[in-house]
């Protein structure tokens, strides 16, 4: 069987498009409403109401984490609360979290920290409604990092919880 | 200073405590060995082996030559330096003509192939005008580089004390491809390099493999299931399976030291737990409860107790349990975290990862966590295994951004630190027993 499969090409673009866009946000204000301001600018990329691309780019598919931590930022449970929303409005997806660590720590530890991130994601998401039976979770550890450099800004965006609808 | 004298500082030195009771002289060798201050390797001329095919000669004395420089315990002279350029292991050497060439240590061999390949050596001590090892092999005609490690372990134990390493091979995790999106695949070589066979074909992500003592069993972490599963790994047959069907996810798993059991993680709703399972079947025990993260299991020598890491108290931290589980007692008390412990085969040390002050460090300490020593430092360097007679720990190494791992060895006293060549970049080394 094969690994799950990631976002394809095209939602990767978005999703990184879309990071750009959360950078920009936050540095303007904290608890803004993020990437619904965002999305506008993006016109036809904001994706058809229900559509995967429309939870990618309007409603956020991630949220990051501080080093060696699984707790939950205030921007962390917004973007929860905004994806559960979206997700017990559209019952049609299946999800899974996908949990991932930065590369500044061991291999196995990181594979747990991962999980533990994931946990913490699918436990909010169900406290606010959502069905735990459409959920699964995956830790890919270190093993899959969006951003390449050596520095902490750019760790700080593996540290992440990726929700996938599928 | 003779050849006996320099012998005995590398025995003496690399043999522990137990030999301290003898001159003034030793003492103070043993001291300079152990601290790692003005040891210098034991100088050695090994002349080309004497084969009817000479190419073939010089291959196999050029495979001793880098085990024993590799060791860092010896300095194989330049070949065409020796007033003798071929070895005769016939003849008694000329001593006169070696001593006056300044080489106190003398490798004389042979190798042929024929239905099998036959090697002998004797090593010389000129100074004493004396055979201080004699011996011959045989192996299968395919096995050229292993007749070179056996002679090459041969003439170690006999001049550096203990066990050899050399006729050992080491499985690790094979990368290719951008950091991003990495081909992570199993790999097996011979500890110099050589060899290198590909184990599982990079459809499905493999990690961490780890040796049976019987170097033919292996256990690793699979990804084929979605979420990463411990897998067990026959060598010699190729075939597979899953070890447990336990909690969401399983992995970090190693042998116990009779190869009958594996210890692993097993992660359920977050929190990662110790189990153990026969490797022949049946029910996985809990060895550790709670909310926390418990991982990186390594068993004593004697099988009697657990290494492992937790992040219990906080960080990740190196605690000690019986092998059955519970009463855990942490061991590691400096600044920053640490992972990765595993039990020296010797039983003496336990190597580890530590993170502090913004680097990673591969250090060593005694099993109630006295005596802690850095061997190296780096951006980062992680997942030590201990070469069989618990002198040497390879481990991986990786300088950031888009690059990516090396295995590299050091010794127990820090010194010697070399990067092992590979191919594609590597990482999770675990180390073979010597092969029988």
């Amino acid at each position: 069987m094969a690994l799950p499969a990631p976002l394809n090409t095209a939602l990767r673009a978005a999703a990184m498009l879309f990071f750009v866009v959360v950078v920009a946000a936050c540095s303007r204000s904290s608890n803004d409403a993020v990437g619904l301001t965002g999305a506008g600018n993006l016109g036809p990329g904001g994706g058809a109401p229900g559509s995967q691309q429309e939870f990618i780019v309007t409603v956020g598919d991630r949220v990051f984490f501080e080093t060696d931590s699984s707790s939950l930022t205030s921007e962390a449970m917004a973007t929860l609360d905004k994806q559960a929303a979206w997700l017990n409005q559209y019952q049609n997806y299946r999800i899974l979290i996908e949990g991932h660590a930065d590369e500044r720590g061991t291999r196995e530890y990181n594979i747990a920290l991962g999980a533990r991130r994931a946990s913490v994601v699918v436990n909010y998401l169900t406290s606010k409604g959502v069905n735990g039976g459409r959920i699964t979770s995956q830790s890919f550890g270190k093993e899959r990092p969006v951003a390449i450099c050596n520095d902490i800004s750019c760790w700080s965006q593996n540290r992440r919880a990726v929700t996938v609808v599928q | 200073m003779t050849l006996l004298t320099r012998r005995s500082a590398l025995k003496l030195g690399l043999a522990g405590s137990a030999l301290l009771a003898t001159s003034q002289m030793t003492m103070a060798q043993l001291r300079i060995v152990v601290e790692g201050a003005n040891f210098q390797p034991l100088p050695i001329a090994i002349p080309d082996f004497a084969s009817s095919d000479p190419n073939f000669g010089r291959e196999i004395a050029d495979i001793v030559r880098n085990n024993l420089r590799r060791s860092g315990l010896f300095l194989p002279l330049d070949p065409a330096s020796l007033p003798v350029q071929v070895g005769d292991v016939n003849g008694t050497p000329d001593f006169n003509v070696w001593r006056t060439a300044n080489v106190d240590a003398l490798v004389m061999g042979s190798v042929e192939r024929g239905g099998q390949i036959s090697s002998s050596v004797r090593v010389w001590d000129t100074q004493q005008a004396a055979q201080v090892v004699g011996k011959s092999y045989n192996t299968d005609p395919n096995s050229a580089r292993r007749i070179a490690h056996i002679v090459s372990d041969a003439i170690y134990e006999q001049l550096a004390g203990g066990t050899g390493y050399f006729d050992t091979r080491v499985i690790y995790t094979a990368e290719s491809g951008p950091k991003a999106n990495r081909t992570r695949r199993l790999a097996i070589m011979d500890q110099d390099g050589a060899n290198v066979q590909y184990l599982t074909d990079g459809s499905t992500m493999a990690l961490t493999p780890r040796f049976a003592p019987n170097g033919d069993l292996v256990t690793y972490m699979n990804f084929a299931d979605g979420n990463p599963q411990v897998y067990l790994l026959q060598l010699s047959s190729g075939q597979q399976q899953r070890l447990a069907n336990v909690g969401a996810m399983t992995f970090a798993p190693r042998f116990s030291p009779d190869g009958g059991t594996v210890a692993f993680s097993v992660e359920q709703g977050g929190a990662t737990n110790l189990y153990a399972i026969s490797t022949g079947g049946g029910s996985p025990v809990q060895l550790t409860s709670g909310a926390a993260i418990d991982t990186g299991p390594s068993y004593s020598p004697d099988g009697s107790r657990i290494v492992f890491e937790s992040d219990r108290g906080g960080s990740p931290q190196i605690y000690m349990m019986g092998a059955g589980g519970g009463n855990a007692q942490r061991i590691s008390f400096g600044q920053g975290s640490y992972s990765t412990p595993v039990w020296s085969p010797k039983g003496d040390l336990i190597a580890f990862t530590r993170q502090s002050g913004g680097q990673f460090h591969i250090g060593v300490m005694a099993p109630d966590g006295s005596g802690e020593r850095l061997l190296y430092s780096s951006f980062h360097a992680e997942g030590p295994t201990w070469a069989p007679n618990g002198r040497v720990i390879m481990f991986f190494q990786d300088p950031g951004g888009n690059d990516g791992p090396r295995l590299m060895s050091v010794d127990i006293w820090g010194r010697n630190p070399l990067t092992i060549a590979t191919e594609t970049y590597a990482s999770d080394p675990s180390w073979s027993n010597l092969r029988s």
